[in-house]
């Protein structure tokens, strides 16, 4: 049983390689919002780093050389010869994409140097070539000991420096003795050393085998700090040393502060953090216990322990669990039939049986959702390129990026995400001259913020840009044949025809967004996901698009009704009301077509029975129900109906997996006897029916 | 006849012998996973007149496919006594309507003779040979013509 095999080490290559990609692009993000320490660089550094290594062992030599170009400039920056500034970190994020490419070549077994990497190289050489003399001057810094965040100010001499010295009992076991280290220390400058008795206990309490002394050391020297740090080289490990620089002034007995106020205090704490803080421009603060602090900084992405699972797995708990639940259902139903007095024992029992089953489903739903960050940091990279490619300047603003969405759907949400994000740089934002002449920042902005609200998950693209240009866009699709001149359109209405097929609103079709996939395909794939888009504008403002989105593909909110004999089930989120036939006006268009007046409209009226063959659309509909459904804010209609069961959550079966897509259909569930129902697919139907200008139509109908 | 088939079953393989609308067909015993009484479908809109409608099978959607009405024999209106032969086709369950199980017979290569010429057209597309079993013609089922890609069709 060889069960790791080459194949497995390289699959888990290439899952670490995501994973420091997005550590990578974290700290890019971290440091464009200026918001970044010495460790956020650090981390940069490191995971390209990894990745190189990686790469190496497994001779993608195309990734190597780029990473280790990448690598070497990260240096320069984390060594402090770089500076950060915006056009740096443009060209280190252009090139984070460029490795990410590299790396995705590579897993696609597409090896060799892809386009562009060549001019990156020599961008990055010029920035590496042209910066050291910059700092020259600077003596070169012990890279052992000292933090790579240090400030030259360190070197400033002749200073007096303090130091803390606390020797641990492993310091003796090695046969070290402070009196020594003093000595060394003192031929470095002119040294004052104290020693703090206060914590030597009695003698009847006394360990011998611990220290109990700190010393308090006063070093005037002109010697720099990595000099001092050279003396306890050896003993580094075994004791407790905070070195700090007092800053020039000569070192009186008087100025140092009592040992007793500093440690009384928190022996932890930073000493300086104690003394009156000097002026900042004297003192370099470089004790052990501050570095740590940075490199700690707030526990962020503190390390959660992780498993990786195969998908298929968790799927096949998610089925098991979903026929738990579906078990439940039909041993409920057949208890009830059995009329058992109320609070008797079984339907008790049953009752928790219920609510286990039903957390069972929402833990195992869990393990499937993930975060939408990495779907976040794509748009980014989508947000530079559409940036480039337009010549516009744009901030990309993610919020709520740790919210979690079903896996399913956060890839088939890629494409439309990716589509709206290019829309909303390439049509929402306007030009940089625009801007200014509007009196706007020239760089605009494009926030992506995800949020769950009300047991299903919002994602919204706001731009704030011009808001839609709702005159051009009725010309636009009156000139195109999509609406009649006449149509009353409220302002909603027009946005919406943005969605239509067919529609494309830049006059010059753009090489970015211009691909003659409109909007409408966009659509179209969040619906299939159950989702729906909705567009919100503020003309001078800018323009919102809302996705909304279920939370998992496995189960959704139904309503269970019945049509020629056969159960189906209507998603609940297209229902908007249900009528009576008995009291709705309902009027007759030619021999077969029929409208019910609803809410100041006329909705078409269609059979669910004949459009799926069942049966002859009734004459007579009294008795039946008319449901309202609708689709993204503009297109109705009318479901008959003969009558509504009941309301209920739903697992979902696939229909595709042993027969095929049907049309109108979205899936299937099981109900509580066994039997299985179909979900109906409500924009299909008004689809096919009203057709693809249903909008169009029905506000004719409606004047 | 019957000896032969028994005895030299080390070279033989396993069918599944039924019958539809009077005929006997079979088809290899790896490809049925079981076999259960007739329940009642749901229909599916738009299919061909032999997809009976889809059953639940342990939490897995499964349509029903009329053999009879497939094969040319006319439809057969199902009842309790009507047997649905569960058989994975490919990577598709699919749940075929039957008059009965018959048997389980082994049979060798050697013994499966060509369909006859004056076979219909229809049944004869989807036959891949007959085999003669104690007087009785069974006609072997060729599975991957009975419906996978008539269903794609639909889709």
């Amino acid at each position: 049983m060889s069960s790791v095999s080459s194949d497995d080490f390289r699959d888990s290559f290439f899952q670490e390689c995501e994973e420091l990609l997005e550590a990578m692009q974290d700290g890019f993000a971290l440091m464009v919002s200026g918001a970044h320490e010495a460790e956020t660089v650090h981390a940069v550094f490191r995971a390209v780093h990894s990745i190189k290594g990686g790469a190496g062992a497994f001779g993608f030599d195309a990734l190597v050389a780029f990473a280790h170009h990448f690598e070497t400039a990260l240096d320069k920056l984390r060594s402090g010869d770089l500076e950060a500034g915006e056009e740096t970190l443009m060209l280190f994020q252009r090139c984070g994409d460029h490795l990410a490419d590299l790396v995705s070549a590579a897993r696609d077994e597409a090896g060799g140097p892809l386009p562009g990497g060549e001019e990156l190289r020599e961008e990055l050489d010029s920035l590496i070539g042209e910066q050291p003399q910059e700092e020259e001057g600077l003596p070169a810094f012990e890279p052992v000991v000292l933090d790579l965040d240090a400030m030259g100010e360190a070197q400033e001499g002749p200073g007096s420096i303090s130091i803390l010295f606390e020797p641990e009992a492993d310091l003796f076991r090695s046969n070290n003795e402070p009196a020594l280290l003093f000595r060394s220390l003192e031929r470095l400058g002119r040294l004052e050393a104290r020693a703090d008795l206060s914590r030597v206990p009695l003698l009847e309490d006394l360990d011998p085998e611990q220290c109990h002394i700190q010393w308090q050391l006063g070093l005037e020297t002109e010697e720099s700090e990595g000099e001092i740090r050279a003396v306890f080289e050896f003993v580094e490990d075994a004791c407790r040393l905070e070195i700090s620089s007092l800053g020039a002034a000569g070192l009186e007995d008087g100025d140092l502060p009592s040992l007793e106020d500093l440690i009384s205090v928190s022996p932890e704490a930073s000493l300086l953090a104690e003394t009156a803080p000097p002026p900042p421009a004297q003192t370099a603060e470089k004790t052990e216990s501050a570095t740590e602090k940075t490199s700690g900084g707030p526990p962020r992405g503190a390390a959660t322990a992780t498993i990786r699972v195969d998908l298929d797995r968790v799927d096949k708990l998610i089925n098991l669990v979903g026929e738990l639940v579906i078990k439940e259902a039909m041993l409920s139903q057949s208890i009830a039939q059995l009329e058992l007095p109320s609070e008797n024992e079984v339907s008790g029992g049953l009752e928790s049986l219920k609510q286990l089953a039903g957390e069972i489903q929402e833990g195992v739903m869990a393990i499937r959702a993930q975060p939408v960050k990495p779907m976040f940091q794509r748009m980014a990279r989508i947000v530079r390129e559409a940036a480039t490619a337009t010549g516009k300047r744009v901030r990309l603003v993610t919020q709520g990026e740790h919210t979690e969405v079903d896996k399913t759907v956060i890839e088939r949400l890629i494409d439309p995400l990716t589509h709206m994000i290019r829309n909303a740089v390439d049509h929402g934002l306007e030009s940089p001259e625009a801007r200014r002449e509007a009196g706007k920042p020239e760089e605009g902005t494009v926030i992506l913020s995800a949020a769950h609200r009300s047991g299903r998950v919002m994602i919204d693209i706001s731009d704030d840009g011009g808001g839609i240009n709702r005159e051009k866009v009725r010309k636009i699709a009156e000139s195109k044949g999509l609406v009649s001149p006449e149509a009353d359109l409220s302002a909603v209405e027009i946005d919406n025809l943005l969605f239509l097929p067919g529609f494309s609103s830049k006059e010059q079709v753009s090489e970015l967004s211009g691909r003659g996939v409109g909007l409408d395909v966009a659509r179209s794939e969040v619906q299939t996901l159950g989702g729906r888009v909705s567009i919100a504008s503020t003309p001078g403002e800018g323009t919102t698009f809302s996705i909304s989105l279920p939370l998992t593909l496995a189960v959704m909110e139904g309503m269970v009704i019945e049509v020629a004999g056969q159960t189906m089930v209507v998603p609940i989120t297209a229902i908007q009301e249900s009528l009576q036939t008995r009291t709705a006006e309902i009027h007759s268009i030619g021999a077969t077509g029929r409208v019910v007046a609803n809410r100041e409209r006329l909705v078409p009226i269609v059979d669910l029975g004949e459009t799926f063959g069942l049966r002859r659309t009734p004459q007579n509909l009294d008795g039946h129900v008319l449901l309202m459904v609708e689709t993204d804010s503009t297109t109705h209609c009318a479901l008959i109906v003969d009558a509504i069961q009941d309301q209920r959550q739903v697992v979902i079966k696939s229909l595709e997996t042993n027969y095929g897509h049907v049309h109108g259909v979205a899936a299937a569930t099981i109900l509580g006897d066994g039997r299985i129902a179909l979900i109906i697919d409500p924009d299909s139907i008004i689809r096919d029916t009203v057709g693809a200008a249903g909008a169009d139509l029905q506000l004719q109908l409606a004047r | 006849m019957t000896d032969t088939t028994t005895r030299t079953s080390g070279k033989g393989r396993e069918v599944v012998a039924f019958r539809v609308s009077g005929q006997d067909f079979c088809f290899d015993i790896m490809s049925v996973r079981e076999i259960r009484g007739w329940t009642e479908t749901t229909l599916l809109p738009h299919a061909q007149p032999y997809v009976k409608g889809v059953i639940n099978l342990r939490g897995s959607v499964v349509p029903v496919v009329d053999l009879s009405e497939r094969l040319g024999l006319g439809a057969i209106e199902p009842g309790p006594r009507h047997v649905i032969i569960i058989t994975v086709i490919g990577s598709q369950t699919v749940g075929l309507l039957a008059d009965v199980v018959s048997d389980i017979l082994t049979v060798n290569e050697e013994d499966i003779q060509p369909v006859p010429e004056i076979a219909a057209d229809e049944v004869k597309a989807y036959i891949s040979g007959v085999v003669v079993v104690e007087g009785k013609m069974i006609r072997k089922m060729d599975l991957s013509r009975v419906l996978p890609t008539a269903i794609r069709e639909v889709a």
